[in-house]
């Protein structure tokens, strides 16, 4: 489990635990400690409790044990429009009846914030993503994208200091989610605001975060650095749920600190680095990433192990290339290669040595 | 594909085998829009009949007046000569006694002066019987004075052939123009008895205009005339003016004295065009008198204080109808499928319900001896004495109807509810609205199509409704539907009856056309 400070954090949830029906926990024993200005995403697939989380944080879902602060001050019962947490939300709830620059000034509204005040505030906000002459339109005659970075402007323009962020790319399209990625990302290092963001897409996780936190049934099971995450998975969960990934079963041969070798089950021999597993005879799984692994003798060290390889199939992906291998009786090991002048292009048929360093492959938990 | 290259600019767009794109797109879709037309068939025709035509039908009697003129079409002609001025004027003269004498005899062979009676009683009290009595005494007037003494001067007057052939003559219509016409309502009148025309002696009406017509004017067309029966016609043209006279004002005077009365005379010309806007008078409590329009009588103001209420009841109906209704729609569209699915057939229960069942239950709940007076009473809130007066009154109709219609508020709220994002109201409260807030600047607005909705729909309902408050109206809490519904199966006064219903019809299409400008009929959401 994570193992996190829970006493300095700006948003810290301390030991939370969140039942609906009194038998199952959804959450269960969630500490987590954001810092302030930190760009955290909470990942996982749907049903793992991290919308879950978000709206707790958020106020619409009451905690049923443990302590959620912000600030240093516990808000589990400060009702959500007294928390002050600027959120934006999947289907964007823009106020269909109110137009763009009404809806930005609802929240200032409410605040009873003079009319001058409003408007410089709502114009500085539509400036911001750049929607400075739409303030008159309402939003159904918006775009996808456009209605996104209103509701980001909402969320923003009465200078909340934490913004909740639940999957609110879900409805773009790929280049226009790629494209508002980067945009938030820059909005919110700007302005030094604190982002709890929440997506099923670990490309969006991994492009914008300054930490992941991966949920899988109702815990977090990993909280890293994107590189980190994708790099050092901690389990097998992470491994295959983070980006492409082979995977390799075996038994763990011999093992020290730095390097276990594991007997796969065809039998033969590969180095990994042990994660968890503890004693010789475990089962494990093993991973490698396809870009990480190598078929050129030369590049690897004269030790390493190797295995045979058959290919199966070549696809040409423009900037790389995706091979299908068979090894060790599995065949869907997957190769990426840059497309680069001198790379070679494997055919069907070939059989071939593969191998890696053996820092890239992992042994996790079967 | 068209080879969009062979015409891009000039001509229509080819297909393939070069017939214009436009012709065979038709062709391609006729199959289509025949089989449209063949499933929409039967319904259009229904509405046709069931619908559309009784609404042209109604739109149509509320202005048509066409019996006056068709009943007594001489004494219409006549009248136009004749000026009624502030009933101080003289009744008609003699012409115009002659030329009813003429239709009153055709109209009571067909007895269609009964209904002419009927109608022009709406108008003035006392017509109905005075035309009934004039009926009845038409044909002992003593007009046979003139027949005994044509018959004196020359037999062959008896014979019916000679009567024939005189008014079979070519310009005996020019020469004897009253006679003429008279002929032609005698020739219905036998048509009508399935007799033979040159075996019936003619009745005394035509011997009086025949005696009219010589006495009138004589000389002029009569010398020239060399028909059948012109020796006769000499003859008794120098005889007339030796006849004994009959005066028709007397005799219709001794039928009924009303007959001298300007009044009745200034009421059959007020009413003598084939249209008339006396029925829309009606409607609003005003009178198409002789002198032109006037208000009714006090005590005969009916129609506007119904319109009246019928318009603020059914607004109180549908204020209620929105208060009742919206808080329960709220529920239903936030609960659980489940749940609210439970609940929407408790909404729909009513409907499964006779409408009377309904409506007697609040009889007997609301009655001064029904069970929410003993309850009271019980209590000890309300004396045995003076139990509450709930029903038969426009409390009553008020609580039936909020009752009944209330499904027609909830179901288009709910569907509309139904369809607002719970995230909407959250996004308020993450941006600091208070839930006060939230709901009534947020959540509100989004549901107003459903109130629009449900409005319309109850209150075009309500403003129409008939048996609630016929059941528990009593003689408060009627609507302008009972009245409507009293003169079509009751008073049988159809045209007044349609005179309200279209004007009933145009203030909900006023309505709804307020509705539009205000709120916009785009904004009604049936979900």
């Amino acid at each position: 489990m994570v193992s996190t400070n829970t006493d300095d954090g700006f948003v810290v949830f301390d030991g939370v635990q969140k039942s609906y029906d009194g038998e199952n926990l959804v959450v269960k024993d969630l500490n987590l400690s954001i810092a302030k200005g930190e760009f955290l995403t909470m990942l996982g697939p749907s049903g793992s409790g991290k919308t879950t989380c978000l709206m707790m944080l958020a106020g619409f879902e009451t905690a049923t044990n443990g302590a959620i602060r912000l600030g240093g001050k516990e808000i589990n019962n400060i009702p959500p429009h007294k928390r002050g947490i600027g959120m934006v939300f999947q289907n964007y709830a823009l106020f269909p009846h109110m137009t763009v620059a009404e809806n930005l000034s609802f929240p200032l509204e409410v605040r009873k914030i003079g009319k001058a005040e409003r408007e410089t505030k709502v114009r500085r906000a539509l400036d911001m993503v750049q929607m400075g002459d739409f303030g008159g339109r309402r939003p159904a005659q918006l775009s996808g994208g456009q209605q996104q970075r209103i509701a980001l402007a909402r969320a923003l323009v009465f200078e909340a200091e934490l913004v909740l962020m639940d999957e609110p790319l879900g409805a773009l399209d790929k280049q226009l989610r790629e494209h508002m990625q980067f945009e938030i990302k820059h909005i919110a290092d700007n302005l030094g605001i604190t982002v709890v963001y929440v997506t099923h897409d670990q490309t969006e996780a991994l492009t914008m975060s300054d930490r992941v936190a991966v949920f899988e049934d109702g815990r977090i099971q990993q909280l890293a650095p994107p590189d980190e995450l994708y790099e050092q998975p901690r389990n097998s969960f992470v491994a295959q749920f983070i980006g492409e990934n082979n995977t390799l079963m075996g038994k763990v041969e011999k093992i020290d600190k730095e390097l276990a070798v594991v007997r796969l089950d065809n039998g033969d021999l590969i180095d990994t680095v042990p994660v968890n597993v503890s004693s010789v005879g475990d089962r494990t799984l093993v991973s490698i990433r396809p870009e990480r692994v190598e078929f050129n003798r030369e590049r690897l060290l004269p030790d390493a192990h190797t295995l045979k390889a058959e290919v199966l199939e070549f696809i040409y992906m423009g900037d790389i290339y995706r091979t299908r291998l068979r090894v060790a009786g599995k065949d869907d090991f997957i190769v990426k290669t840059r497309n680069a002048p001198d790379q070679r292009r494997l055919k069907p048929g070939e059989v071939i040595e593969i191998g890696w360093r053996p820092q890239d492959c992992r042994a996790l938990d079967a | 594909m068209t080879d969009a290259t062979n015409s891009p600019s000039t001509g229509p767009m080819l297909s393939a085998d070069g017939t214009p794109l436009k012709k065979s797109l038709q062709i391609a879709l006729r199959r289509q829009k025949l089989r449209a037309l063949a499933l929409v068939a039967p319904l259009l025709l229904f509405v046709l009949i069931s619908f559309i035509a009784p609404i042209a039908d109604m739109l149509f009697r509320s202005v048509e007046n066409e019996i006056v003129s068709e009943t007594i079409p001489r004494t219409v002609v006549a009248l136009e000569q004749w000026d009624y001025a502030d009933g101080n004027a003289a009744a008609p003269d003699d012409d115009i006694y002659a030329a009813l004498y003429v239709d009153l005899s055709e109209a009571e062979e067909f007895k269609t002066h009964t209904r002419l009676g009927s109608r022009l009683n709406y108008e003035t009290t006392g017509m109905s019987s005075l035309l009934r009595k004039t009926g009845r005494g038409i044909g002992r007037m003593d007009t046979d004075e003139y027949t005994k003494q044509f018959e004196a001067l020359d037999s062959k007057w008896e014979d019916p052939a000679v009567w024939v052939a005189m008014m079979q003559s070519p310009g005996i219509a020019d020469i004897l123009p009253e006679t003429a016409s008279a002929w032609q309502s005698w020739q219905r009148i036998v048509a009508n008895k399935n007799d033979v025309l040159a075996e019936e002696q003619p009745e005394d009406f035509i011997y009086t205009m025949l005696y009219r017509d010589l006495i009138a004017d004589p000389a002029t067309g009569l010398a020239g005339y060399s028909g059948a029966g012109a020796d006769m016609l000499w003859a008794a043209d120098s005889a007339v003016d030796g006849f004994e006279a009959i005066s028709l004002r007397e005799q219709f005077l001794d039928i009924d004295k009303d007959w001298a009365d300007p009044q009745i005379w200034g009421t059959i010309k007020a009413f003598s065009s084939p249209y008339t806007a006396g029925y829309f008078l009606s409607s609003v409590d005003l009178q198409l008198t002789p002198a032109g329009i006037e208000p009714q009588p006090e005590n005969q103001q009916i129609y506007m204080l119904l319109f009246g209420r019928t318009m603020f009841m059914s607004m109180v109906i549908m204020g209620s109808c929105i208060l009742l209704g919206y808080p329960i729609a709220y529920l239903l569209s936030n609960l659980p499928l489940r749940t609210s699915n439970l609940l929407l057939i408790l909404v729909l229960l009513p409907f499964w319900t006779s409408l009377l069942v309904r409506t007697s239950a609040w009889k007997v709940l609301l009655q001064q001896q029904g069970v929410i007076n003993d309850i009271l009473v019980w209590l000890g809130l309300v004396s045995d004495g003076d139990r509450l007066v709930m029903i038969n009154n426009q409390f009553g109709t008020i609580v039936a109807m909020t009752h009944i219609l209330l499904p027609f508020m909830i179901l288009p709220l709910y569907s509309v509810m139904k369809t607002i994002p719970p995230s909407y109201v959250r996004a308020a409260k993450s941006l600091g609205a208070t839930n006060w807030t939230a709901f009534w600047r947020v959540y509100f607005p989004q549901s107003v199509p459903g109130i629009g909705a449900g409005s319309i729909l109850v209150f075009i309902l309500s403003i129409g409704y008939y048996i609630t408050p016929e059941l528990v109206g009593g003689t408060t809490g009627t609507f302008i539907s009972n009245r409507i519904a009293y003169h079509i199966s009751s008073s049988l006064n159809w045209g007044l009856a349609a005179a309200l219903g279209t004007i009933l019809l145009a203030v909900v299409l006023l309505l709804y056309w307020v509705y539009d400008r205000i709120v916009g009929i785009d904004n009604v959401s049936l979900g």
